[in-house]
């Protein structure tokens, strides 16, 4: 990417027909943008829209979007999301703009913070409205960044979902399998990058390269809507002789499918396949037959795709969602206040599954101005978090000689505790 | 003292007891051609769940269970075939293919060969191993239940096998232990497996059946159909889960509870023990406790009950519950209990029996045990091993075949 010129419509290559735009949102998707490597991704249009200065100064993007007004005084966001889609909305020409002449706009973005939370979903919209398939990848807060960046993140999730035809999110909480105690802050934060970074690569990969067994956007997108608001995906890789083997061990080995039962409580999964020239129809077959087994309640949709320069190679990409049963609950964020908040974001769980769906209502022009005069007036926020009671566990049963030995775990059970204390029969 | 080369000797290394069965090989087609002469055993330690978690200890009890056997089979052991078990242990079904490449399409030997080397060749874990990889049925050209292919004609040759496999470090366990008493393990088998070839019979296994073998520690089945193996399965339950229950439910200690459930226990709840109820003592005989025999049953009874529905379930998911025309069997130490059939039954709805061992004769009466069936299992899974080797001439005979023929030319 720094070595590369940039245009603004990305260059079509022999193989390819669709241009795609990689925008990176706020200071967390600014920087994962940086660490996308451009030669992998040659013939992307790679976008950083910020509204703060220095970080979009550090970028190497080649389009740079300052969201500026002089109600902010230079200082950013401000970690409220408010402003930052106040400001996405007054400047919705340019992002739209920006967005134009791409055939699809993946959107990376940090929920939690003003910026990434505020931006994305307008930015969203306005690649919609290009006639763009939008797909964002997001990461959600540590839980210990406290529970107000929490509630935003979710809000604003929920809010992307409403508008992107998919979202793929991942929890930064989930990292913590990946380390240890003595990682540090930096390379956990470079360890979670890394990780979506993984997932826009299978999805680039699934985008541009002649698939033998093709994939549409438009199944990557039905997978990810409607869905659980945590999609898990891996992408592994592997080479030699016995690379299909080694690549489902991988996979099952992958921390954040949590050994593979992810696979078995999601019921729908994605699988890329992308191989050299000598992709053999038995090593899909295996590698798929090995994944089914272990989602066998899923929906699998499975592409296979051939890279000459994959030579030897085998790389798998996964994507798993869970269904969703229940909206998530009303937080009491936007039930607290009958304020913007609440019909800014409006929680529209059902949703036309056309692609061309009605908008959550935009900000008028007064609103705007409103929210912005406040926010920018300083004053003191509402917490916006209540005390609350944390709950321990239930009292855990003894299970007597069997404590120490490996659990016998039948569908989420624990049959070593008394079948009559978990069948509920009183003994009186 | 007998030829030791007419030996077989079956360890099973359970979790409650451990029980080492001596069997000679004799040519009466009557006993399936297996005479019980010696059976040893010694309550197990060490042991949970049908796995090793202290090898000494476990060692000491293997030991003297072998000793046993030796003294009464008046035999020196030197090879086992050593039963396994424990959770880790799956079957499952897979299908290998070959296509028939002869010009005139007849399927050869090595056509048979190759279809089942290709079966074999499955994708398991890398710490996995396969128990066993048990021949089911051939397909020619989409033809079912082909039992032997050869110099049929036909374009593509299939075959099903079963598959049981396990975790390699587990299953060596066991292995080593035995290994370490300078015995030999001329193989693993399933302790499933093992149960239902002393149980059934070849016209049960043809109609269809299930067995059940309800250890201390685990629980383990096999499915036949039509003749075969079709469905494996074990389960990390078993008695001293039951015992473990009461002892939570009725405040006992465990070996209290044990006891209790051997002396008071039942499948069902008898109607006749409701509302009664057993005062404890210590050994001064003075009262320690009054318990309620109904909840004794009770807990026993939902535990049990829960083992033979998780079964269910997993036979009704592999869609096998049609199949079985002939029934279900039941042998481990937690057969014994009373009424067990009539808790089964509703259960599978169709016939529960308790399993015998029919098929080998010696010394009967008293083998006729749930708890030694698999014991004996082995002991008769060893026969057939070398029944078959016997069946294909040994290399020396061979030499000595081809020599007699020179010489009589």
């Amino acid at each position: 990417m720094k070595t590369k010129t940039e245009t603004p419509v990305a260059a079509p290559e022999s193989n390819q027909t669709r241009s795609v735009k990689i925008i990176g949102v706020g200071g967390a998707g600014v920087s994962l943008l940086d660490t996308l490597p451009g030669d992998e991704f040659a013939g992307a249009g790679f976008v950083a829209v910020n509204t703060d200065a220095p970080s979009l100064d550090a970028s190497a993007a080649a389009v740079k979007i300052h969201l500026e007004t002089k109600l902010m005084r230079g200082l950013g966001t401000g970690g409220d999301p408010e402003r930052g889609r106040a400001i996405a909305e007054e400047q919705f020409s340019t992002l739209k703009t920006a967005c134009e002449s791409a055939d699809v706009v993946l959107i990376i973005a940090g929920l939690g913070g003003g910026a990434g939370s505020g931006i994305s979903p307008v930015l969203a919209r306005a690649a919609k409205e290009t006639g763009a398939l939008v797909l964002a990848f997001v990461t959600l807060p540590f839980l210990c960044e406290g529970n107000r960046r929490h509630q935003q993140a979710q809000q604003s999730l929920e809010h992307l979902k409403s508008v992107a035809d998919g979202v793929i999110c991942l929890p930064s909480q989930k990292t913590f399998k990946l380390i240890d105690e003595n990682t540090s802050v930096l390379e956990t934060f470079r360890i979670t990058g890394g990780l979506l970074v993984e997932g826009i690569r299978g999805v680039w990969q699934l985008l541009t390269r002649p698939g033998l067994i093709q994939i549409h956007f438009d199944d990557l997108c039905a997978l990810v809507r409607n869905r659980h608001s945590e999609s898990v995906f891996a992408c592994v890789e592997a080479a030699g002789a016995g690379r299909s083997r080694e690549v489902v061990e991988k996979l099952l080995a992958h921390p954040l499918l949590d050994e593979g039962r992810a696979l078995a409580e999601s019921d729908a999964v994605l699988v890329s396949l992308l191989g050299g020239k000598d992709l053999t129809m038995a090593e899909v077959n295996r590698v798929m037959e090995q994944i089914g087994r272990h989602c066998e309640h899923a929906q699998i949709i499975m592409g296979a795709a051939v890279d000459a320069e994959m030579k030897n190679h085998l790389s798998v990409t996964v994507i798993a969602a869970k269904h969703n049963p229940v909206a998530p609950a009303e937080s009491p964020a936007a039930g607290q206040s009958g304020e913007p908040a609440e019909q800014a974001f409006p929680r529209g769980a059902a949703r036309p599954s056309s692609r061309c769906m009605p908008q959550a209502n935009p900000f008028s022009l007064q609103q705007r101005e409103q929210t912005l005069a406040k926010n920018a007036g300083g004053r003191a926020r509402k917490s916006g978090s209540r005390m609350r009671q944390e709950q321990l566990p239930l009292a855990i049963i003894s299970k007597g000689r069997f404590d120490k030995s490996e659990p016998t775990i039948h569908k989420g059970e624990d049959l070593d505790i008394p079948t009559y204390l978990r069948r509920g029969v009183p003994l009186n | 003292m007998f030829d030791d080369s007419n030996i077989i000797v079956g360890l099973e290394i359970g979790t409650s007891k451990i029980c080492a069965v001596v069997g000679e090989q004799n040519a009466d087609p009557a006993s399936a051609g297996l005479n019980i002469v010696g059976l040893g055993q010694s309550p197990a330690r060490g042991m949970r769940k049908g796995e090793i978690v202290d090898a000494a200890l476990a060692e000491e009890c293997v030991r003297n269970a072998i000793v046993e056997a030796e003294q009464m089979a008046d035999v020196e052991i030197r090879s086992v075939y050593l039963g396994v078990t424990g959770g880790h242990i799956r079957g499952f079904n897979n299908r290998g293919v070959h296509p028939v490449v002869s010009a005139d399409r007849e399927i050869s030997d090595d056509d048979v060969q190759d279809v089942i080397k290709n079966a074999k060749a499955i994708n398991l874990p890398a710490e996995n191993t396969v128990v066993h990889a048990v021949r089911q049925h051939f397909l020619v050209d989409g033809h079912d239940g082909i039992t032997n292919p050869v110099g049929m004609l036909g374009a593509r040759l299939e075959v099903d096998m079963h598959v049981v496999h396990g975790n390699t470090n587990r299953l060596q366990n066991s292995v080593r232990l035995v290994k370490g008493l300078q015995l030999e393990v001329e193989e693993i088998v399933f302790n499933g497996l093992a149960s239902s070839l002393a149980l059934l019979t070849s016209e049960q296994k043809e109609l269809g059946a299930l067995v059940i073998d309800i250890g201390g520690g685990t629980t383990d089945y096999v499915v036949y159909a039509d003749g075969v193996i079709k469905h494996t399965g074990a389960l990390a339950l078993g008695g001293d889960h039951v015992s473990n229950d009461l002892g939570h439910g009725l405040k006992v200690p465990l070996s209290r509870a044990e006891k209790l459930k051997l002396e008071h226990g039942s499948a069902l709840v008898d109607e006749a023990m409701k509302g009664r109820t057993l005062t404890l003592t210590n050994e001064l005989g003075l009262p320690l406790k009054t318990i309620n025999v109904e909840h004794l049953q009770r807990i026993m009874s939902l535990r049990l009950e829960e083992i033979f529905q998780i079964v269910a379930q997993d036979l009704e998911q592999a869609g096998f519950t049609d199949y079985l025309r002939a029934g279900v069997f039941l042998s481990g130490g937690c057969a014994r209990s009373p009424q067990i059939a009539k808790l089964a039954e509703p259960v599978f709805q169709m016939p529960v029996l308790l399993g015998q061992t029919n098929s080998i004769s010696g010394l009967k009466s008293a083998l006729d045990q749930p708890e030694f069936v698999t014991a004996i299992g082995l002991a008769k899974f060893g026969s057939l091993k070398t029944r078959k080797r016997e069946g294909k001439p040994s290399f020396a005979q061979g030499i000595k075949s081809t020599i007699a023929g020179f010489l009589r030319r």
